[in-house]
């Protein structure tokens, strides 16, 4: 059977008052999109920079294609660096070469590699060929990172929040560039705090919390397991005084779950065109009034928050 | 060949470099920037223009019109305070009081001052009567080689060596460190030395045109030739750049921040503008100093520079400076490599 291209077991790493990761079991698999969701400062960079042999783990056991991370810039590492592509959420390319003159100094460090023009067309930067990187918008200069991570055919693809601060038309357009490498029989790697994009983009996510893995699965079945499919949230313009108790909530017809926050109560729910009815009935026995009323399909968002009680973006 | 990662790596040092105007400005234009203002400032250097004042007094203009007579000499007739001011701020050499005795009033510490008297005095005697027995005569010589800007244009030139091999590779390093850059090219299968090769290259493309601009000013302007082989010059320039590159990458090796380099640089560069002799000869620090001066790559460097341009000296001849500068060198390199941190 092939080696999966990413396979790592019991992975911790400490720094000097906090433990980044704690514990981490993950295998991906060939031509599948992985994506690692967590709010900030849960560990996925520092999981992913494990894997990609930039960060030695405290314990743990990673393979990457087959092999094992040896240290340094020797051989054996430099041979595994050849199959792979890596993008890091942090690095500022020199401003003053242009697109053509940093995609081909990234190529010359690869025996195998894309033609500039080729993975300039794969990313869409062709008319940007001879601009200065400091002359790109925020979104070029990712997609720009990307053909950096690309230009060296790779099988397996890392991408470190690669659409953090892009607007949304910028994202899409880097997501069709991630989707084509996908279709093409690679592999990747990404993290993200955006619950849509991991939706979009990935076969498989693994939600992480405090360096660790607290839900694992495809999308779809992260979603199935809040075992309801939308979410009714609501507020109500008096506040707490007249508000119905969590056990009244949960007794209405069709609800699943209640979760109540600090401003808004959030119901998961089965059958909206019942639920709701029901939640305005009692309601207005109560004579509360509503200051919000808002129904979503259920997302991985919901699932973080029934997972930890916070939300993903401001946990 | 044009795809090889150290042409790639050493084609985009060289670019970034010559993109910034303000890098060229400091390596190319500065120091002939420097060149032309102290050449010119340094230029009648000697005792051609000494200022003489004669104090109001019975018998101060014919005095003064005597002093003034004389070649070399500039005399005014000064009231009591105006003659104390410019006495004591050095615009006049030496005060002559006219009367009997003829008092004159200077500060001994002064070499000016007291070439001055001795001029006065010869014209005060004359004037007086006294006659000269022996029959003299004068021939000026000015020796090429023996002018400020001769002993200048070598010093600068070693000083701007140190001072772009510093910057120009400590500088980057730091900067590719702040930015995540060098731990993106970790990320590939890029190999270290070449990575620190393409400083040094691209420093070796950049030396050929700071020497020859400097040099070449000096020449057009000022006459400054070089009087040993200029395969000398460029093997003891080439030898210099590199070992201030090694210096650089040593600076450069742990710093995460372009304040915390920008502090070593100068740290490291402070000491040799001061003691190794680019304005001025190093002879004039005591002696008990010397040892210390003199192991200081720097001053090596301008030793080995002033030796083959001003002296002529044949590379054989510079054994002991040019060793300092490569030992330098070599330790910093093997240190830099030691304590590199990659990302």
């Amino acid at each position: 059977m092939p080696h999966p291209p990413i396979r790592c077991t019991g992975l911790v790493k400490r720094y000097a008052d906090v433990v980044a990761v704690a514990g981490l079991d993950l295998t991906v698999n060939a031509r599948e999109c992985f994506g690692l969701l967590g709010p900030n400062g849960a560990g996925k960079t520092t999981t992913i920079e494990i894997l990609e042999g930039l960060t030695a783990p405290d314990a743990g056991d990673v393979e990457i294609l087959g092999s094992r991370w040896t240290g340094g810039g020797g051989a054996a590492a430099r041979a595994l660096r050849e199959r792979l592509g890596i993008q890091l959420q942090e690095t500022q390319l020199a401003d003053k070469l242009t697109v053509d003159e940093t995609v081909r100094l990234f190529r010359s460090f690869y025996s195998a590699a894309h033609s500039v023009e080729e993975v300039l067309a794969l990313v869409g930067l062709e008319e940007k060929r001879t601009a200065w990187v400091g002359k790109l918008s925020g979104g070029q200069k990712q997609r720009l990172a990307v053909a950096c991570a690309l230009v060296s055919r790779p099988e397996l693809l890392f991408l470190d929040e690669p659409t953090t601060g892009l607007d949304p038309q910028a994202r899409r357009q880097l997501w069709d560039v991630i989707g084509g490498f996908v279709a093409a029989g690679g592999t990747v790697l990404l993290t993200t705090h955006y619950m849509e994009e991991a939706e979009r983009l990935c076969d498989r996510v693994a939600i992480m919390d405090h360096g660790k893995v607290i839900a694992l699965g495809t999308p779809r079945s992260l979603i199935a397991s809040l075992g309801a499919e939308h979410v009714v949230e609501f507020a109500l313009a008096d506040g707490a005084a007249r508000a119905p108790s969590t056990a009244e909530l949960a007794a209405l017809p069709g609800v699943r779950a209640v979760r109540a926050g600090v401003e808004r109560t959030a119901l998961t729910v089965a059958e909206v065109h019942r639920a709701v009815p029901a939640l305005l009935a009692l309601l207005e026995r109560r004579g509360a009034e509503l200051s919000l009323l808002a129904t979503h399909h259920a997302t991985l968002e919901d699932v973080f928050v029934s997972l930890t009680g916070r939300q993903l973006r401001d946990a | 060949m044009r795809d090889h990662a150290l042409v790639q790596l050493t084609l985009a040092r060289t670019r970034e470099f010559y993109r910034e105007p303000e890098a060229i400005f400091w390596v190319f234009g500065f120091p002939i920037v420097l060149a032309f203002a102290l050449g010119i400032a340094f230029r009648n250097r000697g005792p051609g223009e000494l200022r003489v004042g004669v104090l109001r007094a019975p018998g101060d203009s014919a005095l003064a019109g005597a002093l003034a007579r004389a070649p070399g000499l500039n005399a005014a007739v000064l009231d009591s305070s105006e003659a104390q001011v410019q006495l004591r701020t050095g615009r006049v050499a030496l005060l002559v009081v006219p009367g009997d005795p003829v008092v004159y009033r200077y500060d001994s510490t002064r070499t000016e001052s007291r070439l001055a008297r001795l001029e006065a005095d010869a014209v005060v005697q004359r004037a007086h009567g006294r006659a000269d027995p022996a029959r003299v005569a004068d021939q000026r010589v000015t020796e090429p080689g023996s002018r400020y800007i001769d002993f200048l244009i070598p010093g600068l030139l070693g000083m701007n060596l140190m001072g772009s091999g510093l910057w120009g590779v400590g500088f980057s390093v730091v900067q590719a460190r702040t930015k995540k850059l060098l731990k993106r090219f970790m990320a590939t299968p890029m190999r270290r030395s070449h990575y620190l090769l393409s400083f040094v290259l691209s420093r070796l493309l950049f030396l050929f045109v700071e020497v020859a601009a400097l040099i070449g000013f000096g020449w057009l302007v000022f006459d400054v030739g070089v009087r040993g082989s200029f395969a000398a010059v460029a093997i003891i320039t080439v030898l210099g750049s590199l070992s201030f590159a090694g210096l650089g990458m040593l600076v450069a090796s742990r710093a995460r921040t372009i304040e915390a380099v920008s502090g070593l640089m100068n740290l490291v560069m402070l000491p040799m503008w001061m003691l190794s002799g680019t304005f001025f000869s190093y002879a004039r620090f005591p002696e008990a100093m010397q040892p210390l001066v003199k192991a200081l790559p720097l001053t090596a460097l301008n030793d080995a520079l002033r030796a083959v341009m001003i002296d002529g000296s044949p590379l054989a001849q510079l054994g002991a400076p040019l060793g300092v500068v490569a030992a330098w060198g070599v330790a910093s390199f093997v240190v830099a490599l030691r304590i590199f941190r990659w990302r």
